[in-house]
């Protein structure tokens, strides 16, 4: 079967009967072609998913104040809550081996203006313990830092895009800009991979906040963020023990679900690890889909092919070829045509995704892949599935008396 | 080189049992030229098929230059038609894309003759039908004498003791007919077997003997004086 003249009889057929090869032969590469697209839009899919969800650290509460709905301890329902360093400190003593660290966020909007440009930006007063939960990344200079919420330092850090916005191309760093009324010095550049928004704040200490709003003490939400160690179970325990501290500070009824708000990441982790299989299962369906479809236009065309030959092969057998030698020619060109345009297929299809990139971020398809072992495997399996499709036909064909097969005329 | 004795065959067409050969014996010595003749539903293309190992028959023994042909599967029977039998069909049955010369190469690559020596010995014959200048056309470009010619010549190539003939001339005008019977004279000449079936009785007369078949039984059987095809051309 694999001797050189059985190759060279098979080339001579394939040369000559390029319609009927390229048919066969489109059908296979299509399938895996589109199979390896689709897999791979669907794992970008997959990806750009994780990246809109998985932005901020997965270790944190936050905690909003609200307003009361329950009568409590002498106080009225529908008292605002508000937050200020007293509970900060509380917590910190309270909770030391659970925390990680905590920071307030009072977010406010400013105009700022840098020399003769200005625009509106949201400000957002934070403490050094904030850019671990957003996970802001500097380009250059520093964050707000313990010093600069101790000294109540007028230091602020904007995003990337304010940079480019008020400064075109100059430095930003070390230069004052007014935020309100007052100047400040810009300490540090970020960068944030949760999108444009995100790159258009700016941080200053929320001591300094405090300040400039008449020195009070409230803050805004809390962010605490728990020691990843104590898993998935302490960070619930962590949870209730810390909403619970926080009512009974605030003389809440512990019913009260209006008063203080409290949103686990960890939680929404769960809930989007969820999704993410989901969608990891409709990739799959959808691959095992494009294969079928795949494996069927194989199948057709293989059966036609056949059909198409049934002449050929009876003029062959009256001329001495046996039934083996029959079905091996077939079998032997089928599998070569399936392979040699499945891995056309194949690599074109790689190809395509990996010069795709980031191009179609917008449609929310990042990075799309597709791991070798799967194209590969796919490959492989509509090669089989080609030869078990040629060699059933084939094996008819080759039982047919050839004057059976050369009577019709 | 043929002996053929009490051979019956049968179809089933429906319910109904069809029986074409009731019964044919018939001896056919080395070098002999045989016209088998009769109308259509004689039983001779049967009997032909069967000669030609393309069917069996039911009953009955048939030996070919003294190997007896029996009990044959699909693969003996390509085997022995490899090396014993040659054949020439009404249309021709050349494959439509390969060339005069890979068509007449075809026989030789099933008896696992090298490429080169298939070439050499296939142009052989393409000159000895005369059509050597057409080794690379396709039978498309070819005219209905010239298929015929490249398709004795596909016959001869894998030098089988017997060719069979199926109306070898039943597509083709009489002119080119008598062209083609010719080369068959010729090759008849030089030693070779050879069984016509046809229905046209000036072809029969060019071989040296006729059989006539009615109903599945040989109701005669002679020696002609033959008449050259070449008179006619």
């Amino acid at each position: 079967m694999f001797n050189r003249d059985s190759w060279q009889e098979i080339f001579e057929t394939i040369s000559k009967n390029k319609l009927r090869t390229f048919l066969s032969g489109f059908t296979v590469a299509l399938g895996i072609f589109i199979f390896v697209i689709l897999f791979g839009f669907g794992n970008g899919l997959k990806n750009s998913f994780q990246e809109f969800f998985m932005d901020d650290a997965t270790n944190i509460f936050r905690l909003f104040p609200g307003r009361t709905t329950i009568p409590h301890n002498g106080f009225k329902s529908g008292r605002d809550i508000e937050f200020d360093n007293a509970d900060l400190v509380a917590i910190q003593k309270n909770f030391a081996f659970q925390l990680q660290y905590i920071t307030p966020r009072i977010q406010r909007n400013y105009t700022i203006k840098y020399k003769n440009k200005s625009n509106n930006y949201g400000l957002r007063a934070v403490a050094s313990g904030h850019q671990h939960a957003e996970k802001t990344i500097m380009m250059k200079g520093r964050f707000i830092n313990n010093q600069d919420v101790l000294n109540k330092t007028k230091y602020a850090v904007i995003g990337r895009l304010v940079e480019i916005d008020l400064f075109k191309g100059e430095d930003a760093l070390g230069q004052f800009i007014d935020i309100g009324k007052r100047s400040f010095k810009v300490v540090g550049v970020f960068q944030d991979d949760g999108g444009d928004n995100e790159e258009r704040f700016v941080y200053i200490p929320y001591t300094t906040n405090q300040l400039i709003e008449k020195n009070t003490d409230k803050l805004g939400q809390l962010i605490v963020a728990f020691k990843p160690i104590i898993g998935y179970q302490g960070a619930m325990k962590f949870e209730a023990e810390l909403m619970t501290f926080m009512k009974k500070r605030h003389d809440i009824s512990t019913k009260d679900e209006g008063a203080i708000y409290l949103r686990n990441v960890a939680e929404d982790l769960e809930q989007n690890q969820q999704f993410g299989s989901l969608l990891q299962m409709v990739v799959t369906f959808v691959g095992i889909g494009t294969l079928i479809a795949g494996i069927i236009g194989i199948s057709n065309i293989m059966v036609y092919v056949v059909k198409e030959r049934t002449k050929e092969l009876g003029i062959r057998k009256a001329i001495g070829a046996t039934p083996r030698s029959v079905i091996a020619m077939i079998l032997q060109e089928s599998i070569f045509i399936t392979t040699a345009a499945g891995y056309i297929g194949l690599f074109g299809g790689i190809f395509l995704l990996n010069s795709i990139e980031d191009s179609l971020d917008n449609y929310f398809i990042k990075n799309p892949y597709i791991n070798m072992g799967t194209a590969i495997f796919a490959t492989v399996l509509l090669i089989i599935f080609g030869g078990i499709a040629g060699y059933v036909p084939a094996r008819r064909a080759a039982r047919i008396k050839p004057i059976v097969a050369l009577r019709d005329e | 080189m043929i002996e053929i004795k009490d051979l019956h065959k049968s179809y089933k067409i429906g319910k109904n049992l069809l029986h074409v050969l009731k019964g044919i014996n018939i001896n056919i010595e080395e070098g002999e030229l045989v016209a088998i003749m009769g109308s259509s539903g004689s039983g001779k293309s049967t009997l032909l098929n069967i000669l030609g190992m393309l069917d069996v028959a039911d009953k009955g023994s048939y030996m070919l230059d003294n190997f007896p042909i029996k009990d044959l599967d699909e693969t003996k029977a390509a085997k022995y038609r490899n090396k014993f039998l040659g054949f020439i069909f009404q249309s021709f049955n050349l494959i439509n894309y390969k060339t005069a010369l890979e068509n007449v190469a075809l026989p030789l690559y099933y008896q696992k003759v090298g490429r080169a020596e298939r070439t050499e010995k296939a142009m052989q014959y393409l000159a000895k039908v005369g059509l050597e200048d057409w080794s690379s056309h396709l039978p498309s470009e070819l005219s209905g004498g010239q298929k015929q010619r490249i398709a004795i010549a596909r016959a001869l190539a894998a030098q089988p003791k017997v060719l069979l003939a199926d109306e070898p001339t039943g597509a083709l005008d009489s002119t080119t007919s008598y062209e083609v019977m010719q080369l068959i004279q010729d090759i008849n000449d030089e030693g070779k077997t050879i069984l016509v079936v046809t229905h046209e009785d000036d072809i029969a007369q060019m071989c040296k003997r006729i059989v006539l078949l009615k109903d599945g039984v040989i109701i005669d059987d002679k020696k002609v004086n033959q008449v050259r095809a070449s008179d006619h051309v």
